[in-house]
């Protein structure tokens, strides 16, 4: 399982790299391997605003839905089109190619509610 | 001692659009015997790009061999928990081909179809003895109907007493039919947890003047019966709630405990399940409703009545919930629910849920220890085992795939969600204990095979038609339909 | 009792090896306040001899459609069905199967539904249809449904007056607790009043429905109709409740409806006194993911063999439970194999032949009729094997009359449509022969004039 570092990541199993005021946004390794073949994505569309703790998006395998939670609040910039033509981008490459969207940030504050690396892989050892 | 060997014959078969030639016909069309007419031509279509044409014994011949690729009730085993997969009776078969039944058209006036509403008149009496309810309902298709239409009852009778309420509390181990007819009722589902079964304080704990109902399935898909059933009822009750019973378990209970006894105010058959009607590859079911007294004037129209001048369809009921489909019901498969009630008696209906609390619990007997029994407590007509202590990886769809190559249709899988890897094995009372054996040998073998040779389990089903299908694809780049090239 | 193998000797063991010493013994869990302690109180088992012979005197009492002649449609139609199906589908391998939930044993439901979904596409002109609703009743309440999700917060729909009266009632059912305005567009001529239809869309309407053909018979302009409600952002829904009409008239989809649902029972499915039927349910792609109900796709096995398997599950109630895009967890199965065989029978050729067939027997007696002293066709347009007539004469009586001659002449429309107080709808199919036409003219003419 892989856990790069330098990125922020969430207990919903989302995983944030933040450069200036731009969040990048995609699901973590574990939870792609919890889901297992991803089928479906659903993205906001650019220019929607998302909120922490609200869903904005959904990762369908073949017999699982997941709601995926924003991570941080602002206004969608980018969305990653290529995604739902190829979903499996997801599983095969969660960090790079499975990218999700990217969030001009509203407030940088709740930065500092997630995890670290390291704090992350303790956090999935537990769960 | 069970084997995975054998051979049998498997015919390969094209798409009907694959077989088709020009020209060919499988038809035998009545003479033109009033003058022809055409419609205007700009409203008329071209032919049917792609549509089939071939001869009778190609379309026979085709159904046939898709026939042999099917797993059924008639040829072995089908343990698929909470589908109460019993033998469905030829003699049931039968009667629903008589022409009085089949050749009888919903609007012919009801004094000529006397025989029909006195089956179902007859029926909905039989039902509501055997649940305890003084009212019931035959009109919906099916259990998932039969649910929309008590939680569309349960909120007409709120709506007519004034009340607003927006909640309906579920647990867990629902079946996840009861929460979306609930959604489709236009409640906000509220799920409890259960420890097994559910306890009085876990429901109280959520109970308020907003909840309109408390949804149950009794005995419950862990195969345990909610002993504290009663004095939850009397807890909604108190609050000024109801509460719906999903009676897709009913197969546990008959002659023994009857839901509308204990406080239950409305809940659904599986007439395809307790009553043997046949699963259809996946219909059609029909899901008749039993409600308590307070909710008979909100039943679907049309219900059926007696009065002076016989038996009778009555669309006057000005609190109905309204009409569901097109007619009333699936009449052809209440008539084989009739023929199995007839042909059960009471006592015959009694004894078909001993045997099948018996022989779920012989398996568990079998099983238990080589397999996984989350739920320790006293269980009915089915059990759950877990897929932890698997060895090698092993999942539940691997023991599943192997019991195909054993020659048995695998339990239900997966469900309920609050055991890992659920295993759900539900028997029925119409297996023989030899046929059980069977089943349990196999099942112990393949435990053994998961520490042994765990791809046996990986590899497997690899007698069937096919081997496992690339279910990821399927979804990911639906191909739904044939297309002409 | 024939259906329960067990000997005493084989409950006995069980038992030893379950532990307990009673069947009592097992039923513990259920405490004694929740016991029924007296026997049912139902007749006793009949044997099966008894069983035929006291079910076939039920059946007996009823009216077949062969014993009279039967002009009733209405939503319910009495084609001749092949022989070759009953056999068919009295293959056990097929009703004793369930939801095709392991594929690898399931493969001939899996592609008998995936041939039944391909003639659908077919047949209504559409991309996607699923593996089959309960009726077209339902199937139009869910493509209602449908409209409302995928309408983005719009919350009205238009059901035209001519939707079959079955159809809006359990519309209104189904919508009873869902927040949805349905509003009923009047008619004019027998079809949808296309002014009245402009003039109540706007941007808060998710749908208009209508009949194709409607209840009276008649051939709706879905074209004009399409344009209308797309100008203004709703859906058009189609419901054919007699889908042999398909074979003769263009194609919805050809036409630019947006969802197609309607009533199969017209191929080869008993009338049954009105169920079991079948509900088909079609929609362009872009819909593909708000569709209610089971979808079988096509992959390959391991050894990359041609398969069929379940697919799109998360839309549905096991998965997604209260955010399901329906509750439905059927399949009409048995109801699916009648009416692929009756196509695949029928095919290219023969379902058009027969459609032609029933629009000239229609067509026939309508004429006959219409020179009638007494009775009038009111409505001028294109009908397919259904048609309105009026009549001077109470409809009730002259039913009656008419019953006493063996005729069930049609259905009544005044509690329907109090307009048309006298108003009988009557439908001519293949199975009506020239001389039943002949014989209820001349019994419509015997009547006051």
């Amino acid at each position: 399982m892989d856990f790069p570092e330098g990125l922020k990541y969430t207990e919903d199993h989302e995983w944030v790299l933040v450069e200036n005021d731009i969040a990048t946004i995609g699901i973590t390794d574990f939870a792609q391997d919890q889901l297992g073949d991803v089928v479906f994505v659903e993205l906001p569309e650019v220019g929607d605003t998302v909120e922490v703790g609200k869903t904005f998006g959904v990762v369908e395998s073949v017999k699982a839905v997941s709601d995926v939670y924003a991570p941080v609040s602002g206004e969608v910039v980018e969305v990653n089109e290529e995604l739902p033509d190829e979903p499996e981008a997801l599983n095969n490459s969660p960090y790079e190619a499975g990218w999700m969207a990217k969030i001009k940030l509203t407030d940088t504050a709740a930065l500092d509610g997630l995890m670290d690396v390291v704090a992350y892989q303790e956090f999935v050892a537990k769960d | 001692m069970m084997s995975t060997e054998g051979r049998g014959l498997i015919l390969d078969e094209k798409l009907l659009f694959e077989r088709s030639q020009p020209g060919r016909i499988g038809y035998s069309i009545a003479n033109l015997d009033v003058p022809a007419i055409a419609p205007d031509s700009s409203m008329t279509r071209d032919e049917i790009a792609g549509f089939p044409e071939l001869s009778e014994v190609d379309v026979v011949r085709h159904y046939t061999r898709l026939s042999t690729w099917n797993y059924g009730v008639d040829s072995g085993f089908y343990p698929l928990g909470s589908c109460t997969m019993k033998y469905n009776p030829k003699v049931n078969e039968a009667v629903a081909r008589f022409p009085g039944f089949t050749d009888i058209h919903p609007q012919t006036p009801e004094a000529l179809n006397q025989g029909a509403l006195e089956l179902m008149y007859n029926l909905q009496r039989d039902l509501c003895e055997i649940s305890g309810f003084p009212a019931m309902t035959l009109q919906p298709a099916a259990g998932a109907q039969g649910e929309l239409a008590g939680m569309l009852m349960i909120h007409a009778w709120h709506e007519a007493k004034g009340q607003k309420r927006h909640k309906v509390i579920i647990p867990d181990t629902a079946h996840g039919t009861n929460p979306a007819s609930s959604a489709l009722a236009g409640y906000e589902v509220i799920t409890v947890a259960s420890d097994g079964i559910l306890s009085k304080e876990a429901v109280a704990a959520v109970m308020d003047d907003d909840v309109a109902a408390l949804m149950v399935t009794n005995p419950n898909t862990l195969g345990l019966f909610e002993a504290d059933i009663r004095e939850i009822c009397d807890l909604v009750h108190e609050r000024g709630g109801l509460v719906y019973s999903d009676g897709a378990n009913l197969n546990a209970m008959m002659g023994i405990s009857r839901p509308g006894d204990l406080g239950i105010d409305v809940m659904h058959f599986n007439l395809h399940k307790t009553f043997s009607t046949p699963h259809g590859g996946g219909g059609p079911g029909s899901g008749p409703v039993g409600v308590a007294e307070k909710l008979k004037p909100f039943l679907p129209v049309p219900v059926v009545i007696k009065n002076a001048d016989g038996y009778k369809l009555e669309y006057n009921c000005p609190e109905s919930i309204g009409r569901l489909k097109s007619f009333h019901g699936h009449f052809g498969i209440l008539v084989r629910a009739y023929s199995y009630i007839l042909s059960m008696g009471g006592d015959g209906l009694k004894r078909a849920t001993e045997l099948a609390v018996l022989n779920a619990n012989y398996i568990r007997a079998r099983l238990e220890g080589e397999y996984d029994l989350p739920n320790k407590q006293r269980s009915l007509h089915e059990v759950v085992f877990s897929e932890d202590g698997l060895q090698n990886e092993c999942h539940t769809l691997d023991v599943a795939k192997r019991l195909i190559d054993y020659g048995f249709h695998p339990p239900t899988i997966y469900f309920p969600l609050v055991v890992h890897g659920a295993l759900m094995i539900e028997p029925t009372e119409t297996e023989s204990k030899q046929m059980i054996d069977e089943f349990c040998d196999a099942l112990l073998m393949i435990a053994e095979e998961a520490k042994t040779t765990p791809e046996l389990l990986k590899q497997a089903p690899v007698r069937a038609k096919v081997k496992r299908l690339d279910e990821a694809t399927a979804a990911r780049k639906p191909v739904l339909r044939w297309e002409l090239e | 009792m024939r259906y329960l193998p067990h000997t005493d000797v084989e409950v006995q063991q069980m038992l030893d090896q379950i532990g307990v010493s009673s069947i009592d013994e097992l039923f513990s869990g259920i405490p004694e306040n929740c016991r029924l302690n007296r026997p049912l109180d139902l007749p006793a088992a009949k044997s099966e001899s008894e069983t035929l012979s006291f079910l076939r005197g039920l059946a007996e009492q009823n009216s077949k459609t062969s014993d009279w002649d039967s002009f009733l449609g209405g939503g319910a139609y009495n084609h001749f069905i092949p022989s070759a199906i009953d056999q068919l589908v009295s293959r056990s391998e097929f009703y004793t199967a369930y939801t095709p939930y392991q594929p690898e044993i399931s493969q001939g439901t899996l592609q008998a539904i995936f041939e039944f979904q391909t003639l659908i596409c077919q047949l209504t002109g559409m991309d996607v249809a699923n593996a089959s609703m309960y009726d077209g009743a339902s199937a139009c309440a869910e493509a209602v449904l449908l409209t409302i999700r995928a309408g983005k917060k719009r919350n009205k729909v238009l059901l035209s007056q001519a939707l079959p009266p079955q159809y809006r009632e359990t519309v209104a059912t189904y919508s009873r607790y869902l927040n949805v305005d349905l509003i009923d567009v009047p008619l004019q001529k027998g079809v949808t009043d296309q002014a009245e239809l402009k003039s109540l869309l706007d941007d808060q309407v998710a749908a208009v429905v209508v009949g194709y053909p409607n209840y009276f018979g008649q051939m709706e302009d879905l074209a004009a109709i399409a344009e209308l409600t797309h100008a203004s952002g709703a859906r058009l829904v189609a419901a054919v409740a007699e889908p042999l009409a398909l074979a003769l008239y263009k194609s919805p989809g050809e036409l630019g409806a947006d969802v197609v649902v309607g009533e199969g029972q017209s191929f080869g499915i008993p009338l049954s006194y009105g169920g079991p039927g079948i509900g088909f349910f079609a929609v362009h792609k872009k819909d593909m993911r708000v569709l209610p109900g089971r979808l079988v796709g096509e992959t390959v096995d391991q050894d990359g063999q041609r398969g069929f398997v379940l697919t799109l599950a998360t839309r549905e109630q096991h998965i997604r439970r209260e955010k399901a895009t329906s509750n439905i967890c059927s399949n009409q199965g048995m109801c699916i194999l009648m009416v692929g065989i009756y196509l695949a029978l029928h095919g290219k050729q023969g379902l058009r032949q027969l459609a032609e067939l029933n629009y000239a027997k229609a067509g026939y007696a309508k004429d006959q009729i219409g020179q009638l002293d007494g009775f009038t066709v009111p409505y001028s347009g294109e009908s397919f094997n259904e048609f309105v007539i009026t009549c001077s004469e109470p409809v009730a009586t002259l039913k009656k009359r008419l019953e006493q001659q063996g005729i069930l002449a049609g259905i009544s429309l005044g509690r329907d449509y109090p307009d048309l107080e006298n108003g009988l709808l009557i439908c001519v199919t293949e199975q009506n022969s020239r001389e039943q036409i002949d014989r209820l003219v001349a019994a419509l003419a015997g009547g006051e004039s």
